[in-house]
């Protein structure tokens, strides 16, 4: 299928490498010498931007992780001035845990490339009508697949996220034929539009999902009833925002992006570097991005990476669908939850922080729920006293969390205290 | 009268109900009325005990989720319409009513109505002026 940027994206390995290298190189010296808190873990690792000269020498590098992000939130890692800053985006908007990535016009324009191929690996073309069904603004996905939809030449729908019955009515009316949103939305999106008939007005192509884990059963399915080819995306907004890796008309595996990431696969406990083909935690160094970029960031994804050569000729290695993760993060309906996030609600509402998340999908989106126990204070002889409360609650943890959770009171001490590490999550999505 | 109602917080879940009841029985407590509301997720017990404190230190002591109220006890004699007059009094006076639930008091020998209303002093006194036996 189709290249946006052909020479890069088949470019021989050796040449690649050559490139990376010297990008690598001229990122180090960047970082060390515009980004104090870089610097000072360099000096603590004594290495100097003279030790990096290509790919081979980046373990030498220390790791930074969302912890380092957090810590010199928000200015502490802009790599220019902030005047060369054009944009922000952010995670999706959790207190405390909220990352805010920063963008020169150059960096959109390389995101907005990325988010190019993936878009025209899909066959795309200016033909085409792409209609972007992810969120609109802090959240990188409607701006990514928007630019990238830009620059591969297609007739642009900035819908964002919502109101289904419009979203038909444009993909039917303007004849869309590639749809950009999150898997579940794609699957509602499909159902709706069976339930309704819209099915029989539309002439959707192909799809682009990401932003969330979903199965290879869901991606037939939404194949089937949407009658496309349905391609995944992946993506963070650490390091730019989708498009970090996608899929080509192989469908196994997401090319990565490697003349702008370099990927590496280690073991999350040693910090060991491991070969092409085993599991271990996905870490990233952005090669090219001048105000925030990012040296052997820790994903926490457990991934796999594949460097066999690929039937659609582009020579970047593949990524597998992220496994799971290293640490506790939770994604639910595309957005991350910690289970902290969750505690802290719940300690500043006066309640205990024991606690119970469920997660769940049901057909096809995630449901989300959490046991608290009744804590005396809410005790009322009326039940409208403690839906007051209970409703107060919701909203803090909505606030928090960026989305809405169901929350059930059980009786007191009922929820299981473990001993050592806390057995506070039932995920039955079975994604990985 | 105003007496100290015991509410507790039941899960909705089989065996709740009994095993909150074998909780009384098994220290001697009389029960004298009880009434239920409830939602999805649980239900808010409401019920008269002979010596409601010393109850509800007991069940915080096993981790019961309780609380006292005083509510309003009125009784209602044993004929047609004397209800009737009971809440006409409350709704000319404009208080409005939470809740409520009737049982058989064995003291007075006649129905008695709970009621559940946010003032109870001035509920007390509005009724005992309309001349209703509390």
């Amino acid at each position: 299928m189709g290249y946006y940027q052909k020479e890069i994206e088949t470019m021989p390995r050796e040449e690649l490498k050559k490139l990376q290298s010297e990008r690598l190189a001229a990122q180090i010296k960047h970082v060390y010498e515009n980004v104090p808190y870089y610097r000072q873990k360099m000096d603590e690792k004594g290495v100097t931007p003279d030790d990096i000269k290509s790919v081979d020498d980046l373990h030498k590098l220390p790791f930074i992780s969302k912890a380092d992000l957090r810590e010199s939130y928000p200015y502490g890692l802009l790599a220019v001035p902030l005047k060369d800053c054009v944009r922000i985006h952010s995670t999706s908007g959790t207190t405390g845990k909220r990352v805010v990535a920063f963008y020169t016009q150059h960096d959109v324009d390389l995101w907005e490339d990325c988010c190019a191929r993936a878009i025209m690996a899909t066959g795309a073309t200016n033909e085409d009508v792409c209609q972007v069904c992810y969120g609109y603004g802090l959240f990188t996905g409607g701006a990514g697949l928007h630019g990238g939809s830009h620059k591969a030449g297609c007739l642009t729908l900035p819908m964002s996220s919502g109101n289904t019955e419009r979203q038909l009515q444009f993909m039917s009316d303007l004849g869309t034929t590639v749809l950009c949103c999150t898997p579940s939305y794609a699957a509602y999106i499909a159902e709706t539009a069976t339930e309704t008939g819209a099915i029989n007005d539309i002439h959707l192509r192909a799809g682009i999902f990401g932003a969330e884990a979903w199965t290879e059963e869901m991606r037939r399915e939404i194949e089937t009833k949407l009658g496309i080819k349905a391609y995944d995306i992946y993506g963070l907004t650490e390091l730019s925002g989708p498009g970090v890796a996608f899929e080509c008309s192989e469908q196994h595996g997401m090319h990565i992006n490697e003349d702008h990431f370099i990927a590496e696969i280690i073991d999350p406990v040693t910090e060991e570097v491991l070969p092409y083909g085993e599991k271990g935690e996905l870490v990233f160094t952005s090669i090219t991005k001048e105000a925030f970029p990012m040296i052997r960031y820790r994903t926490k994804d457990i991934c796999v990476l594949n460097a066999e050569p690929c039937a659609c000729g582009r020579t970047h290695i593949r990524m597998a669908k992220p496994m799971g993760r290293s640490d506790d993060m939770l994604i639910i309906r595309g957005v991350n939850v910690f289970p902290s996030q969750i505690e802290s609600v719940l300690l500043n509402n006066g309640m205990p922080a024991n606690y119970r998340i469920i997660v769940d999908r049901v057909n096809n989106t995630d449901t989300f729920d959490i046991d608290v126990e009744m804590p005396v204070d809410f005790m009322s002889d009326t039940v409208s006293d403690i839906e007051k409360k209970e409703k107060q609650l919701v909203s803090a943890l909505k606030s928090m969390l960026g989305i809405m959770a169901k929350v059930h009171l059980v009786a007191p001490k009922t929820i299981t205290r473990s001993e050592g590490k806390a057995v506070r999550i039932i995920d039955n999505r079975k994604l990985y | 009268m105003i007496v100290n109602q015991l509410s507790v917080f039941l899960e909705n879940k089989p065996g709740k109900l009994s095993e909150f009841i074998q909780t009384l029985a098994k220290d001697k407590i009389d029960l004298l009325a009880l009434s239920i509301a409830e939602t999805s997720d649980y239900g808010i017990l409401r019920t008269i005990v002979d010596k409601p404190e010393e109850t509800a230190k007991l069940l915080s002591s096993e981790d019961w989720a309780c609380k006292i109220t005083p509510v309003l006890a009125v009784t209602v004699p044993d004929e047609p319409g004397s209800l009737t007059r009971i809440l006409g009094v409350l709704a000319e006076n404009g208080i409005s009513l939470a809740y409520s639930y009737a049982f058989f008091s064995r003291d007075t020998g006649s129905a008695c109505i709970i009621l559940r209303v946010d003032d109870n002093a001035a509920a007390e006194k509005i009724l005992s002026e309309a001349g209703i036996k509390l």
